[in-house]
């Protein structure tokens, strides 16, 4: 959710808006923020799922610390979103473990 | 080898206060900063800042960003972003990674300003989405305009916890309630204050017991702690959230101090692991500075005075500047630093349970447990005073470096003297104009002009509101009190916003008189 306006910083500036693809889906977001931004107010929560329990991971410290917001983007995994800045046809996917590909017969 | 009189790691108010000293005296210096825009956290920081004008009081803390950035830019300070130092090795040689590829560099001093990482706790369903660091709150909602969530659970009420909580609320969220294992809260009673009375309940002695969701964040149910910190069966309390923040204390990031050299120690006074450094924060490694969290957690009003002090004392080590010339300068900010370490905060009184006020008088002990000072409370501190017409009523409980309200005052109203932590207190022989410069200079936002008997049976009060939708003039609604709970029905009868304010929009309600000291905020709305 976009705060449209805020008392003291007023209306925040934004980049232009683009288009990216998250897990195929085609979504927009504003050239320059960070790629977890335009996923956060796109709903998106869940970034990741662990290797060994499928937990769900997601953005915890927004600053590009905990790596917990990692996600495989254009091809390359552990991408820290917190802190990468979105570009206009970026593909980004969830990541399992350290790839983008769901393993098979397990559960979610 | 490129070589630099001084290089900085950090570009926050640390980092960049020592640069500008150095510099300043001529020295060439070098910032590097891991982040891609640099100030630190102080571009998150959209309160006002505490202290006096010699220490920006009043200043919200991003225009004291910007202030830094101009005056290091104007001085010709290399600012480095996206540069993570890796390593400082013996004769002060520094790599530093840029990009894709590492730089080697030579300082005749460094300064070692990294700051501080968040603490975490642990419970069942912590990692879940949607339990964020109070930081990443602060990071979404004022650096990229993004709400964190729609509910939120804050746990912890120090100072962060509780001015992040109020910041939720401006960017629009919902602070369901504040927790805190703690049984007293944390951080500054005025900002407890300022939340509290937006209607947010506090839990003290309470932690989380677990956060509920399958994907991510539902709910939260917190439980009251015993002595040895275990849930008492039967006192969970449930919330239905899709947010918790996550506010338990900072950690100084010392590990490069350590990888360089220096002399460590585990302090828990300084909140963690820590290089010793000297008076002018000068490591065991000659020539080797630390200044701000890394060397102990306090404020950035301390982090930029301990930057100038390291950087002047650089300038002085190197020759720019005299021994003599380095004492006086030196002073100067030791004073400075010294005002704003005094009081029931500063450092040494860490942990340490105080029952009454400089003045002799007793602590609000519901402020304590429940963020707000209770009515048969706030008429024994010394800015709360009956008087006829207009008049301040400050309601400024807690010994604290601050004093912007008793210059803000053109009428000499308030006083607080040369003792920067004295409570302030009301002059009654000066005659109060109304003009609201006090209300809005309050960093505290614990300031209210009263007239407690407009004649006709009404009362009027002058509050601090610094969120949106404004009200407008004619708007009727309800006054909450101190606790956030309905207290009468209210009518704005004023709306005053002005440059000199610097955001803070000063609302008069007007509440039947037998209210005047209850009512202290503005809720728009049906009736009581």
């Amino acid at each position: 959710m976009r705060i449209q306006e805020h008392p003291i910083l007023g209306t925040q500036e934004h980049g232009t808006l683009v288009s990216f693809t998250f897990d195929g889906t085609p979504l927009q977001g504003y050239a320059g923020e960070p790629i977890a931004m335009a996923l956060k107010n796109a709903g998106v929560m869940v970034h990741r799922y662990t290797r060994k329990e499928h937990k769900p991971r997601g953005i915890f410290c927004a600053i590009g610390r905990c790596t917990d917001c990692v996600m495989v983007v254009n091809g390359q995994p552990n991408v820290r979103t917190c802190i990468t800045p979105l570009e206009a046809g970026m593909e980004i996917r969830t990541q399992y473990g350290v790839t983008a590909e769901q393993p098979e017969g397990e559960a979610k | 080898m490129k070589r630099y009189d001084m290089i900085v790691v950090g570009a926050g108010p640390a980092g960049l206060s020592a640069a500008i000293e150095a510099a300043k005296h001529g020295l060439q210096v070098v910032v590097y900063d891991e982040n891609a825009r640099p100030g630190g956290q102080l571009f998150k920081q959209i309160h006002k800042f505490f202290g006096s004008k010699e220490h920006k009081a009043k200043i919200r803390g991003f225009h004291i960003g910007e202030e830094l950035l101009a005056e290091a830019a104007a001085l010709g300070v290399t600012v480095v972003l996206n540069a993570i130092v890796i390593g400082i090795f013996p004769e002060k040689e520094v790599t530093v990674k840029v990009e894709d590829r590492v730089e080697h560099i030579k300082g005749d001093t460094i300064l070692i300003a990294t700051g501080a990482s968040e603490n975490m706790v642990t419970f069942p369903g912590w990692t879940l989405p949607g339990v964020i660091g109070a930081g990443a709150a602060q990071t979404m909602m004022n650096l990229h305009g993004t709400m964190p969530g729609k509910r939120v659970l804050m746990l912890g009420s120090g100072n962060v916890g509780l001015v992040v909580s109020f910041q939720l609320m401006q960017a629009g969220c919902e602070v369901v309630a504040l927790a805190d294992a703690a049984p007293r809260v944390g951080g500054y009673g005025v900002h407890a204050a300022k939340v509290a009375r937006c209607g947010v309940p506090f839990y003290l002695s309470h932690t989380i017991v677990s956060a509920e969701g399958t994907d991510c964040v539902t709910g939260v149910t917190i439980g009251q702690v015993d002595q040895n910190w275990q849930i008492i069966p039967g006192t969970e309390k449930h919330f239905d959230v899709d947010t918790i923040c996550l506010a338990v204390g900072l950690s100084p990031m010392s590990k490069l101090c350590d990888m360089a050299g220096c002399e460590m120690e585990d302090n828990p006074a300084k909140a963690g692991f820590v290089p010793k450094v000297n008076e002018y924060g000068e490591t065991s490694v000659s020539g080797i500075y630390a200044a701000g969290d890394v060397s102990g957690i306090e404020e950035a009003s301390s982090a930029m005075i301990e930057g100038r002090i390291a950087g002047i004392a650089a300038a002085a080590k190197l020759g720019y500047l005299s021994e003599e010339a380095c004492q006086k300068e030196i002073a100067i900010q030791e004073a400075a630093l010294d005002g704003l370490r005094q009081g029931m905060f500063a450092p040494g009184m860490r942990g340490k349970q105080i029952t009454e006020t400089e003045e002799g008088v007793a602590i609000s002990q519901n402020l304590l447990q429940h963020g707000f000072v209770a009515e048969e409370e706030i008429v024994r501190f010394p800015g709360v005073t009956h008087q006829k017409g207009v008049h301040p009523v400050i309601e400024c409980t807690q010994n604290i470096p601050c004093n912007p309200c008793q210059d803000a005052c053109p009428k000499h109203c308030i006083r607080i003297g040369s003792n920067i932590t004295a409570l302030p207190s009301i002059d009654a022989e000066k005659q109060c104009t109304g003009c609201g410069m006090c209300v809005a200079s309050c960093s505290g936002q614990a300031i209210f002009l009263v007239d407690e008997d407009c004649g006709d049976g009404t009362a009027e009060i002058t509050l601090p509101y610094e969120f949106l939708p404004l009200p407008q003039t004619g708007e009727k609604g309800v006054a909450l009190g101190r606790n956030g709970k309905p207290v009468c029905e209210a009518e704005i009868v004023k709306v005053r916003s002005a440059k000199a304010f610097d955001h803070t929009n000063l609302l008069t309600m007007k509440v039947a008189k037998e209210f005047a000291m209850q009512a202290r905020f503005f809720q728009k709305g049906e009736s009581v």
